[in-house]
This record gives C-alpha cells, structure tokens and sequence, in this order.
C-alpha cells in the first residue's frame, strides 16, 4: 500500500474525507495537505467536527469515505498497520491522559521500550533529556497525581516526543489547563515548531494560532470554511461565518 | 403517581438541545452494590456473637423447662464435649472447600473476564453467556447438577482417578464464583477511563501490551475488595454441600446431635454455634474488605 514517498511531498493529505458517527454526518467532505515542518492550527466552534479530523489522523477513529495518506501510507486502508502508522505520528490530549501508576520517567521510557524495544539505557538518557526539554527537571520521579496539569501536559508531550514521530498531533492540549499553566504547555509546543516538527493542532488559543501556524484552517459544521496564512487570514476573512467566529473569540 | 403529562426528566427522559454534562457515577448507573454482604456483616456490631449465644441460652431454657431428665445445661455440655471435631474436623473443612472454590473460581473468573473483554464476539459473545448463565443459576442447582453429572471417577485406562464428593462440590460452588469474578473482572477493567487505552493506542502499543502493562495495574487493586467481598458469601454458603453428603460442619453437627440420641434440646446450641463460629470467620474479611475499598476509592 505504501508509495515510495519523498519529503517534497505532503507528508499528511487528506482528500475528501468523510465520518459519520450514525446518522450524525461529522466532517463533510474535508481536504487539506500538510508539508513537512509545517504548523497547522485548525479552529471553529465547538462540534464541528476538529477533534475527529486530527483523530482520524492517526486511525484512533476510522472514516466512512475519502483518503488520509501519512508520508505515503494509506490510513483509511483495510490491512493498515495501525503500529508503524503511530510510531510516525505522535498525538497530545486534552487529559494528558498519562499512566497514573508510572513515573514521569516511566511514562516517557515505557512506549519505546516495550513497542520499539530500544537498549534501556539509551532510552533512559534520552527520556531524560526529553523532561530537560519540556523543563520538568526534577520530576523524573513524580507520579502524574502530584503534577498540577500544565506539568502532566508537558510529561505527555515528552512522552508522544520519545516515540520520534514525524508528525505530532495536538488536540485541545490546553482546553482543560489553568490560564496561568497554559503559557508553560505553549511555549513548549513553540520550542518543538521551532525545530522543525510537523505539527497538527486543534486549539482556541487564537493568539497562540496566530503567532505559530504557518496555515490555518477554520471549520465548521464539517467542512473546511476557510484557510490562508494567519496574517491574511485574521485581518481579511471573506466568509460570513469566519468573520462571526473570529468576531466573537477575539 | 402518573401526570397527564409526563414532567421531562421527571417521568419522562430529560430532552434538551444544550450540551448536558452527564454525572460522573463511579459505578453504572443500575449496578447493585458489588459489596453488598461485606457491607452488612461489616456493619453488624461485633458484640452479636455473644448477644446470639445468650439469646440461644435463654429460649430453649425457657421453651423445654418442663422437661427435667434432660436440661439444657446437659446440652451445652454435649456441645462443648464435641467442639474441637466440630472445628477441626468440620469447620477446618469448609475453610478448605471455600479456599480451593475461590482458588479454582478466580483462575477460570479472571480468565472469562478478560474473554468478556475481548474485541472479538466468537470470544466475547460466548464468554458473556457463560457468565450470565452461571451468576443468574440457584447456586444449590448448579451443585445437584455437578453431583450428578460428574462421574465418581475417571479412567484413563493405566489409572483410575476417584473424584470425592467434597472435588465435585467444589466444581460446583466454582462455577457461580467463576461467573462473578468474571464480571469483577470485566467492571473493574471498564472502570477505567477510555483516555488510558487511546494514549495507549496512539504510542503504538498493542491491545495485549496495553490490556497488561496499562490497564490491568491500575484497576487490580478495586477488584480485590469485591473478589474478599465473594470470598466471605462463599464461605457462608459452603455448608449448601452437606445437602451432598460431604462432611462439613453441618453434616458433623447433625452426625454430633445423632450420636447425642438425637434430644430437640441439642439443635439450638449445635446450630447456633455453627451460626457464630462463621460470624466469627467473616466478620473480619467484612471489616476488611470495607477498609480497602475505602483506602482505593480515594485514589483513582
């Protein structure tokens, strides 16, 4: 299934993608590519179908129609190898969703010892090396309860970043985070844009989207209403709907 | 009471168009209480032992007070003359079918448990079934089934393998223990939240490795308060297999009063000890099982 795929492709495309969950008909119809080291924020009210779009991505939800390629491998594939298909790309949730009964350290090492059986001392130096990055030096040996959340957001992204994605996926990371720790989690993902990471983020932090993305995509009701770099796209919005959202939230 | 028209959300299913953000319930809405015998003998007040023996004392004292060859001093005496092969022999006993029951019910439980869980329904479906089957049975039922079904002995053709009644008891009281655990099994692991298995999942970890390395670890400590909680109605229903002639404390107490010529005096001490020595048995798993639940709960 694999095409031979070369970095001056897009290393995400999706075509006409569509996902019902029964009769509720979620993303209508979505295309877009994203180029390597690019940042993507896609924003839009509530239910209209963003979450599910970065989910299909890495196949946590399956699609009813259409076609997600990740560096060439069909996602929407009968025989797709949903592992080597992850090992590529990396996903952050609202919940951080970390192991309550491992360690910070653990949490970072455990994926790339047990899936990708690396050599446990290296895996350990660089999980260490990871916490370094997201600054939590000094929590090696916490236990994500005694984390306050923007801590635990910032375990998961070095827990996703252990895996060595190509792409990582962030869905609502901050949605769910005090406004005081929220600035310690963006910081982080903009160190990570700014080596270069291909980065998909769901997100309602405008000013953030705004100062990170390379493009931005703006849906609602399932379709993709409009899109353009952020300096066009926040100043000259063309369609109604845009203009109302962006209305409201700036 | 009934409305002309029904009150949404009162008798009829709330409807609304807003985002609702359901309550978290900890256990299914619908679920019974899975520790619901550890908590009412935990709740029982220690003392009732010694408030039972002395109620014991003074009924038949006044109920056969007419009869004076026989007292019921003579029948607390014949009590006591048998107490220790009433403990050692019997009661050892029943300790015994409940211990090697639990064991053989929490291997084959665990294992259905976790075939309830499986993605797969040629597993799931059956697995489902069987437990259904076995937790929905007259536990007395499934014994006489067992009893009667199962061959004495088993010939293998160089040797001959005796099944004892006391083996086929307790293949018996197994299988309704197998089908609880086995739902302790599949509640405990659906406690725990969907988020842990889709982190799982998007770090390219596979179903077994995310089942044994994840999920399992965080839920094994609330399943034990239930499994101590099956422990303790397990143990209160094995003397079900003196109906079968195995010779736990019931049937030696019955075996005991015969030997005594049988007097209508003999039956309250010599059933109410049998009442109180298994109090005194649960009474302590009950306290037990209730602290630990409240010692997990906390943490989640």
């Amino acid at each position: 299934m694999t095409e031979t795929w070369t970095p001056d492709q897009p290393i995400i495309s999706i075509k006409d993608v569509h996902k019902s969950f029964g009769d509720l008909e979620v993303l209508k119809g979505v295309s877009f590519d994203v180029m390597k080291g690019e940042v993507i924020c896609i924003i839009g009210p509530s239910g209209s179908g963003k979450s599910t779009l970065i989910r299909c991505i890495n196949a946590l939800n399956d699609i009813q129609s259409g076609s997600i390629k990740v560096e060439g491998q069909e996602v929407n594939a009968p025989n797709l190898d949903k592992l080597a298909l992850r090992k590529k790309v990396g996903m952050v949730f609202q919940q951080y969703n970390l192991f309550p009964h491992k360690t910070a350290l653990e949490n970072v090492m455990m994926a790339p010892l047990l899936v990708l059986k690396q050599n446990p001392d290296e895996v350990e130096k660089r999980a260490r090396e990871l916490i370094r990055k997201v600054r939590l030096e000094g929590k090696e040996n916490s236990y994500p309860g005694e984390l306050s959340g923007g801590q635990q957001q910032r375990v998961a992204i070095a827990r996703s970043l252990a895996m060595n994605p190509d792409v990582m996926l962030f869905d609502e990371v901050t949605a769910a985070l005090d406004p005081e720790t929220v600035k310690e989690v963006l910081v982080t993902i903009k160190d990570l844009a700014a080596e270069g990471m291909t980065c998909i983020l769901v997100t309602h932090e405008m000013g953030f989207a705004r100062e990170i993305a390379d493009h931005i995509y703006f849906t609602d009701r399932g379709v993709i209403v409009e899109h353009g770099p952020p300096a066009t796209f926040f100043k000259k919005a063309k369609d109604p709907r845009t203009r109302e959202f962006l209305s409201q939230i700036l | 009471m009934t409305r002309r028209t029904a009150i949404p959300g009162l008798d009829a299913p709330a409807r609304t168009d807003l985002a609702v953000l359901k309550p978290f319930n900890a256990t299914a809405a619908g679920k019974a209480d899975d520790l619901g015998f550890a908590r009412f003998v935990a709740n029982l007040p220690w003392w009732l032992p010694a408030g039972l023996a002395f109620a014991f004392m003074m009924w038949p004292a006044i109920a056969y007070a007419q009869s004076v060859d026989y007292t019921i001093g003579d029948a607390f005496t014949a009590l006591v003359r048998w107490l220790p092969f009433l403990v050692f022999q019997g009661f050892a006993f029943n300790i015994l079918i409940s211990v090697v029951t639990m064991a053989l019910g929490t291997i084959t439980g665990v294992v259905l448990g976790l075939m309830q869980i499986s993605p797969n329904p040629a597993i799931s479906r059956p697995a489902w079934l069987i437990t259904q089957t076995f937790r929905n049975s007259p536990w007395l039922v499934l014994l006489f089934i067992v009893m009667l079904a199962f061959p004495f002995q088993i010939n293998l053709g160089f040797a001959v393998i005796p099944i004892p009644d006391w083996m086929k008891a307790v293949f018996g009281l197994a299988l309704p223990i197998m089908a609880n655990i086995s739902e302790v099994v599949r509640g405990a692991i659906n406690s725990v939240p969907n988020g842990q298995w889709e982190a799982a999942e998007s770090l390219a970890y596979s179903r077994q490795q995310t089942l044994w390395r994840i999920i399992l670890p965080q839920c094994i400590k609330r399943m034990i308060p239930p499994w101590m909680n099956w422990y303790a109605i397990l143990t209160m229903a094995t003397p079900l297999v003196s109906l079968l002639g195995v010779e736990e404390i019931v049937t030696l107490s019955r075996q005991a009063m015969a030997a005594e010529n049988g007097r209508p005096e003999l039956l309250v001490p010599f059933y109410g000890f049998c009442l109180v020595i298994f109090f005194v048995y649960c009474y302590p798993i009950a306290r037990w099982t209730i602290a630990l639940e409240r010692k997990y709960a906390v943490k989640l």
